[in-house]
């Protein structure tokens, strides 16, 4: 069970949470002009990265909103939660 | 107080639980009760917490809107609990939907009378906590959890919105009126076990 700090409710049980995917995807500027293949690109392919990765959570049965997580693939630590207005500590990826 | 008219012929989401309820209660050093307060009043509000318009709510309802999770902020009948950084539920006895709704005007937000979405069970007596801890994930120990506190979270498989509303110790527990029977009889069934000797 992980213990995820929400941004605003603060530390909760995993299952008050909705998993959403890697953070930090930009939705193409011109969606009309991708090829068939780049928009597979944007749609279907994910980083599988061994160590932090930033992906997006939900505090379902809390405040309901969406915020970030860096989270150790390799050992499961949550390593940080940050707003989505806010960057990637450490950089973006 | 005398219903009349279309009041009449409503029916709480846990009316046809009253009688079991009251039958679960339990008496003495490890007393536990339960039983549904029906038809409360509930208006979601929803406005940026720094803008002029929150003001004006925060004086249509008497009382400021909580800036941080867990906090409550109460003005007579009236109580406001955080939902989220810009929503808020004002509990209440009757209807004030119209007073914030004014307040609001045409700015950017929501005023809406969510009042049939949940209903209300309260819990009370000094074994209460012990049956929420049968399944809530919270820390609900005084030290971190009181009266004046209210958080959303689950009880059970139930999402509710946990209120603590005295030392007792009370709790209001409000889920979706779907929810509700299922919910009903869970904590029933969590009190039956105080109504016998301690097993240790």
């Amino acid at each position: 069970m992980l213990l995820i700090t929400c941004p605003w409710c603060g530390p909760r049980d995993e299952t008050e949470y909705h998993y959403g995917g890697q953070a930090h995807v930009p939705h193409p500027e011109a969606p009309s002009d991708l090829t068939d293949e780049q928009w597979a690109a944007y749609v279907f392919f994910r980083d599988n990265p061994k160590g932090p990765f930033a992906e997006r959570w939900m505090h379902a049965t809390g405040c309901r909103r969406w915020f970030n997580v860096l989270r150790d693939t390799a050992t499961h630590e949550v390593l940080t939660t940050y707003r989505l207005d806010e960057p990637r500590p450490g950089g973006t990826r | 107080m005398a219903d009349t008219g279309i009041t009449a012929l409503r029916s709480s989401p846990l009316a046809h639980l009253a009688d079991r309820m009251r039958a679960a209660a339990v008496t003495g050093a490890r007393g536990v009760t339960l039983r549904e307060l029906p038809f409360l009043h509930m208006v979601n509000v929803r406005v940026d917490p720094s803008s002029a318009a929150a003001g004006r709510i925060e004086t249509a309802l008497g009382a400021p809107l909580p800036r941080r999770c867990g906090d409550t902020t109460a003005s007579g009948p009236r109580t406001v609990l955080w939902l989220g950084p810009d929503e808020w539920l004002v509990l209440s006895r009757s209807d004030e939907a119209a007073a914030s709704r004014e307040a609001l005007g045409q700015d950017p937000g929501s005023v809406v009378d969510v009042s049939a979405n949940r209903t209300t069970l309260e819990l009370s007596g000094p074994s209460a906590r012990q049956v929420l801890e049968k399944g809530c994930p919270l820390d609900l120990h005084p030290r971190s959890f009181g009266p004046g506190r209210a958080v959303s979270t689950t009880v059970g498989p139930v999402a509710v919105l946990l209120w603590q509303t005295d030392d007792a110790p009370t709790y209001r527990l409000l889920p979706r009126s779907s929810f509700a029977d299922y919910l009903g009889r869970w904590i029933v069934d969590a009190m039956s076990e105080f109504g016998g000797p301690e097993v240790l």
